[in-house]
């Protein structure tokens, strides 16, 4: 028989097959994620691997970017005489934007492709089936339980990164200014409110969510061996990259728009 | 009195017009076999004939298109997920690749299934399942390995204890001879046959192996070009003068021959 032709294009029809793909798979976790059994073990053992284990790159990464972003803002405030403000402007940028993009960005690096590798190797050797046919229901095990870490470890994260990126810089501002812990902090958190890091925080979750939700369904929906676990894993992270700029600038655009601009 | 023959006691597992197609390649054309209970028939075929496709709709892995499946008297594709997870309990299903959790040691993968359907267990309990399946198939002391550091035939062992836990009552096994040696093929042979006298379990053995087909079943069915071409004994099955059974018969005896 030959070939069934394309309703469209094949590329536009294959990814119209991986949109609803997509979309069965989130509606599948929500039908899921209330739905007994819980496997509180599992997912309290999957937030450590998330959380815990990210914590040495989150530091790094995080006091870094405090000290370098300090560092290099300083010039254009010594230029108005204005570097007092420098303990204002580095926490506004690290809770509004640099610590959620920076921790959401190691974490779909680094969890992205170990869950798209975990669950696409598991696919591939039939792993997920015996889970199956032993009765246990493998979305629940494995995806519920990992998408659930993600969505809670992420916000920890970020909200540890702040800190993290906060201590690099008052290190840095201590240095150059002998500006006291005192005032460093005053003037850091007057120039922030609730809405900045709630927003943040709920930014998060999101990006949390995305993160687990895009790796798991990679490796889930892994084919073709050896192969197809490494598509999954660069997949997993290179999507979830993409979705988190995209939804970063839909969140802001929101939090502009409930503070009234 | 003569022992009561198979083909007398109750049927476990009925398959009937069994169709299934992947696009536009027909792998199953109307597939009919019954199994009974306590026996083990063997599925023989070439590669890609729909031999694990078969076995994978028997337990609600894969949908057929057409035809009906019973399994211990349920019709597997009408049931509800719970009664499919039910019935699925009560068969095991030994993969190709075994299939071992590799995160987890022999110990947690045998005792993964048990706690995961047997509410209330306890530790003490569980641990006694976990030796009693892993002396089943002769590796009690294998209780801390991880999969990575067993051999092939050891991992098709272990594989079958993470079946046996559950004390299924029907056996299907994908292909368990594939990739061993020949006298590991020949114990895991063995380990087939132990497992029905022990455990009383109908078994399906999906295989290409004629050594193995020969020890292990009593009853042999040849699927080729997605039919039931013949079904009976191996010494029957092979009587036949259809060019594709003697043919499937010449390349495992070169096979054979040659090694």
């Amino acid at each position: 028989m030959p070939p069934r032709p394309a309703v469209i294009t094949p590329g536009i029809d294959a990814f119209a097959i991986s949109v609803h793909g997509g979309v069965m798979f989130l509606r599948r976790f929500f039908a899921e994620v209330l739905r007994p059994p819980y496997h509180f073990r599992e997912m309290i053992k999957q937030c450590y691997e998330v959380g815990y284990k990210s914590l040495p790159l989150v530091t790094v990464t995080g006091f870094i970017t405090g000290i370098v972003f300090t560092k290099q803002s300083r010039p254009s405030l010594a230029a108005f005489g204005a570097t007092s403000w420098l303990p204002s402007l580095i926490t506004i940028a690290l809770v509004g934007s640099l610590a959620p993009l920076i921790t959401s960005l190691i974490c779909a690096g680094k969890l992205g492709s170990s869950i798209g590798a975990e669950l696409g190797s598991m696919k591939v050797t039939e792993q997920i089936e015996a889970m199956e046919v032993s009765a246990i229901n493998p979305f629940k095990y494995l995806v519920v339980t990992r998408t659930v870490a993600t969505t809670l470890m992420v916000p920890a994260l970020m909200l540890y990164c702040c800190f993290i990126g906060l201590v690099g810089s008052y290190l840095n501002v201590h240095g150059s200014e002998a500006t006291s812990l005192a005032a460093f902090v005053k003037g850091g958190f007057s120039s922030i409110g609730f809405l900045d890091v709630g927003s943040s925080v709920a930014k998060c979750f999101v990006f949390g969510f995305t993160i687990g939700i895009i790796a798991c369904y990679q490796g889930f929906n892994a084919t073709s061996g050896t192969q197809g676990v490494g598509k999954a894993a660069n997949r997993s992270v290179v999507l979830s990259m993409f979705v988190i700029f995209i939804e970063e600038v839909l969140i802001v655009q929101i939090t502009l728009w409930m503070r009234g601009f | 009195m003569t022992p009561e023959q198979p083909s007398q006691r109750p049927t476990v597992i009925s398959i009937r017009g069994l169709k299934k197609a992947f696009g536009e390649r027909e792998i199953l054309r109307g597939v009919d076999l019954d199994v009974h209970e306590a026996e083990n028939v063997v599925v023989l075929g070439r590669s890609g004939t729909g031999k694990s496709v078969l076995i994978k709709i028997l337990v609600g892995l894969l949908r057929p298109d057409a035809g009906e499946v019973v399994v211990l008297g349920q019709k597997v594709h009408q049931l509800s997920p719970k009664d499919l997870d039910a019935l699925r309990r009560r068969v095991g299903f030994s993969f190709q690749s075994s299939a071992l959790y590799d995160s987890m040691n022999v110990s947690e993968n045998l005792s993964f299934p048990l706690t995961m359907n047997t509410k209330g267990l306890g530790a003490g309990e569980v641990r006694e399942r976990v030796e009693d399946a892993l002396e089943a198939v002769g590796l009690a002391g294998s209780r801390k390995q991880m999969p990575s550091e067993l051999s092939g035939g050891q991992r098709k062992r272990i594989g079958i204890a993470r079946t046996l836990i559950l004390r299924p009552e029907i056996m299907l096994y994908d292909e368990p001879t594939a990739g061993l040696d020949p006298v590991t093929s020949s114990e895991i042979n063995d380990l087939i046959l132990q497992v029905q006298q022990n455990y009383h379990t109908a078994s399906i053995i999906i295989t290409h192996d004629l050594a193995c087909a020969k020890s292990t079943g009593q009853r042999v069915a040849m699927l080729l070009d997605g039919e039931m071409l013949r079904v009976g004994s191996f010494a029957h099955v092979f009587e036949s003068t259809d060019p594709r059974i003697s043919a499937f018969y010449a390349y495992n005896f070169m096979q054979s021959e040659q090694t």
